[in-house]
């Protein structure tokens, strides 16, 4: 059961999540957009999306800094375990704090705004779910297992088994003994990877840095190849008339 | 110098009569789909009022367009880069639906359907975005002819800018109202701010043509470009999550056939033709300082084709001959620079807009006959422009940053024209200090009569195609590469090729144009003549 949950399944959860981000951008670059429902309404969105969004990319942080940087790196900078809890502790609870209050939010626009409530589809209805529970799974791993000045190290366990990943190591023994709780985010947060190219989630992968660079106007010559109809393809749906 | 060709259009307002046949055939053209419902690439305002979405000429609400930051270099209104991808989780300035309107449908069935009963059924209005019942009490042309203009019109954000200057000149008591059309699509600027304002880089201008387009498949729907848009003529398709805007026809203007809405404008007020410019200057141009300049600035962009040096540049940037002619021939490159009588709407935005108008007199000519002068003569009329039913001021806040002198000199032209050819009806001599006046000669006067009054269809649609440079091209794709059969739907199953779903049984793939047909349907779209007359000369 180790094995299976520490040893492949985050093999199979990266598989999905690169195999089916390469098929979504062959097969559906149309379908590939956030679907935004802003126009349907803007009030609450405007304060609920940027907090969540926002409060995920702090949690994203935190996750990167707690798995992927090293206890000794830290110490050898003069930072103990001790601060680094606070640090973890204040500033990642804030951060969840943020995301789960705008996803609460969101879902609550959702829920109550009739058409945004029928835009949504059962794909959304499944991510939204997995979503949720990855993120308070994860508030609750961290709370039920901190007080203020003592929390559960997983820099000692998670962390170095999640780097040993990288070595085609997986060092499954080290998630031995890990709380439950902690167990279940990971799993979860395993499942979502996997879900990512398969819902509207895939959006994150254009975040748009590449604006940043570029020249305002764009210019760009008809396709010479294209000349009359193309091929149908997903999403382009006929007109009904 | 870059030379660059540009697809551009004029409008007559004179001559629009506010029927929305542009706008009826564009959306069964193009926007009758289920995440379209409330969208009109081609809308018919009446003026003044508050246009569609609502009130979007108030930049400091919608934050559209360009301003000068404190450089004096172009800047998004909306923000810079950074504050744009700082933006990007939610759009702050992005209209609702609610804000264009809240599209429904009958509920037909009903009619059928409702038991026996003392009353007669009724259909009853159903939201198309909620599928529940709905009150109607907004749509894209709701102040259509001045409807409610005394609860509307003061909303009009141009009212309210004439309004600071001179309160008396707007008015809208009955005896006093005044009103005209304004057909409205996407400009197809030359200093795009929806294109700026695309994160994904998804939105582009074409080389070839100027036409600005969305790249469907790279469109992640950030929505930045309904923003960025002054005009708010790039929509969100709320069912795919992209945006989707006017498309000027491309599919048909590559074949030289022109816009839905212009071939179908029962008043004959649409231009099309080509116009070159000098992609170098226009965000000098567009840099101007003074507002009023810009006009002047946009001017200066374009380039005459009949210039030697001009021709030598088109050359080296690869602008095939027929385009070179096209530009020559240009109606739209007659009415904006050489006769100066179409203005730009709103060159304030300095998004170089390519939809040009040539303002209404006619509400002039009118208004002076009721009052039992001759409206057709030259000295009343030119006295009459400058105390116009339609302020000056208004026009000028419309067509030229609030410079009444362009439109004082567009109405003056038209009204010289007037005067000039009914003497030349009434067979009299033309009084030649009435073209003098307006700096045209009579020849000129009269060119401008032809072009505005008789022209006939190849006169007022000057296209020139992109299948001639790429004949080569389309004469390969006139023979598809693959069977006509094997892709989806599988043999047999038929389906929407370019000619519709009659057209030919399953030949998707069939290219878009066919020489012959393009030049048959030509010849009968342009001929005076009765078609069986044509048959005979045939």
């Amino acid at each position: 059961m180790n094995t299976l949950l520490w040893g492949v399944l985050p093999y199979v959860a990266v598989a999905l999540l690169i195999a089916g981000t390469f098929w979504r951008f062959k097969y559906d670059k149309f379908g590939w957009t956030t679907r935004s429902s802003q126009v349907y309404e803007s009030k609450l969105l405007n304060i609920a999306s940027p907090m969540f969004h926002y409060g995920l990319l702090f949690v994203l942080v935190g996750h990167l800094m707690g798995l992927f940087i090293p206890e000794s790196w830290t110490d050898k900078v003069g930072m103990d375990e001790h601060l680094y809890h606070q640090m973890s502790l204040y500033g990642g609870t804030a951060a969840g704090v943020l995301a789960v209050l705008g996803i609460a939010l969101l879902l609550y626009r959702r829920r109550t705004n009739t058409p945004v409530f029928k835009a949504t589809t059962a794909n959304d209805k499944v991510m939204y779910l997995v979503l949720l529970a990855a993120i308070v799974m994860g508030m609750w791993a961290k709370l039920t297992n901190s007080s203020p000045s003592h929390g559960y190290d997983y820099r000692l366990t998670i962390a170095p088994w999640a780097r040993s990943l990288f070595t085609l190591q997986p060092d499954v023994d080290k998630m031995v003994g890990v709380p439950l709780t902690y167990q279940i985010h990971a799993v979860i947060g395993l499942l979502l990877f996997a879900l990512i190219p398969f819902t509207r989630l895939v959006h994150m992968f254009s975040a748009p840095v590449q604006y940043l660079f570029r020249p305002y106007v764009v210019y760009r010559s008809r396709d010479e190849t294209q000349l009359g109809s193309r091929k149908e393809r997903p999403g382009w749906e006929r007109t009904k008339s | 110098m870059r030379v660059m060709a540009q697809v551009a259009m004029v409008m007559n307002l004179d001559k629009c009569i506010g029927c929305h046949t542009c706008s009826v055939t564009c959306k069964q053209a193009w926007t009758n789909r289920t995440g379209m419902e409330y969208v009109w690439f081609n809308n018919v305002e009446t003026r003044p009022g508050q246009g569609y979405p609502r009130r979007y000429e108030d930049q400091e609400k919608w934050q559209g367009g360009w301003v000068l930051n404190k450089r004096g270099a172009l800047k998004l209104k909306n923000g810079g880069r950074f504050k744009k991808l700082a933006h990007i989780f939610s759009n702050p300035k992005l209209p609702e639906i609610k804000d264009y309107y809240e599209p429904w449908t009958y509920d037909y069935k009903n009619l059928t359907d409702a038991p026996l009963g003392d009353d007669y059924p009724v259909a009853e209005p159903r939201s198309l975005i909620t599928g529940k019942p709905m009150k109607i009490e907004w749509s894209s042309n709701w102040d259509d002819n001045l409807a409610g203009a005394v609860e509307h019109g003061p909303q009009d954000p141009m009212v309210e800018k004439v309004r600071e200057q001179a309160a008396e000149k707007v008015k809208f008591a009955f005896e006093q109202t005044f009103m005209f059309y304004l057909p409205r699509i996407c400009e197809h600027c030359l200093n795009p701010a929806c294109v700026a304002s695309c994160p994904s880089g998804a939105m582009y201008k074409r080389n070839e043509d100027g036409i600005v387009l969305v790249d469907q498949d790279r469109c992640r729907g950030w929505r930045q470009c309904v923003t960025g848009c002054p005009y708010k003529k790039v929509y969100f398709n709320h069912s795919t999550g992209k945006a989707e805007k006017c498309t000027m026809c491309y599919p048909r203007v590559e074949v030289g056939l022109p816009t839905v809405c212009s071939e179908t404008c029962v008043g004959r007020l649409r231009y099309l033709g080509v116009i070159l410019y000098d992609a170098d200057k226009v965000t000098e141009a567009a840099s101007t300082k003074d507002d009023k300049a810009l006009y002047e600035a946009q001017l200066g962009v374009f380039l005459d084709p009949d210039d030697p040096e001009v021709q030598r540049a088109a050359e080296a940037a690869d602008i095939p001959y027929d385009w070179m002619e096209a530009a020559r021939r240009s109606p739209v490159r007659a009415l904006i620079s050489k006769y100066k009588v179409a203005l730009p709407l709103h060159p304030e935005y300095r998004t170089m807009p390519m939809v040009w108008y040539i303002p209404p007199l006619s509400p002039v000519v009118d208004a002076l006959t009721e009052t039992g002068h001759d409206g057709e003569d030259a000295d009343n009329l030119f006295g009459a422009i400058d105390t116009l039913r339609i302020p000056l001021e208004y026009l000028a806040e419309i067509f030229t940053a609030g410079d009444i002198a362009p439109v004082r000199s567009s109405l003056n032209k038209l009204a010289a024209m007037r005067s000039h050819m009914r003497a030349i009806n009434l067979g009299d001599v033309p009084d030649h200090t009435i073209a003098d006046s307006v700096g045209m000669s009579a020849q000129e006067i009269e060119e401008m009569y032809r072009l505005l009054a008789i022209a006939k269809y190849e006169d007022r649609y000057v296209i020139p195609t992109a299948a001639v440079g790429d004949a080569k091209a389309l004469e390969e794709s006139a023979v598809p590469d693959t069977c006509s059969l094997d892709h989806e739907g599988g043999p047999g199953m038929g389906g929407d090729g370019p000619f519709g779903q009659d057209s030919g049984s399953g030949k998707k793939q069939l290219p878009l144009v066919s020489i012959e047909n393009f030049h048959a349907a030509r010849k009968r779209q342009t001929s005076d003549e009765e078609p069986a007359d044509v048959r005979e000369q045939q």
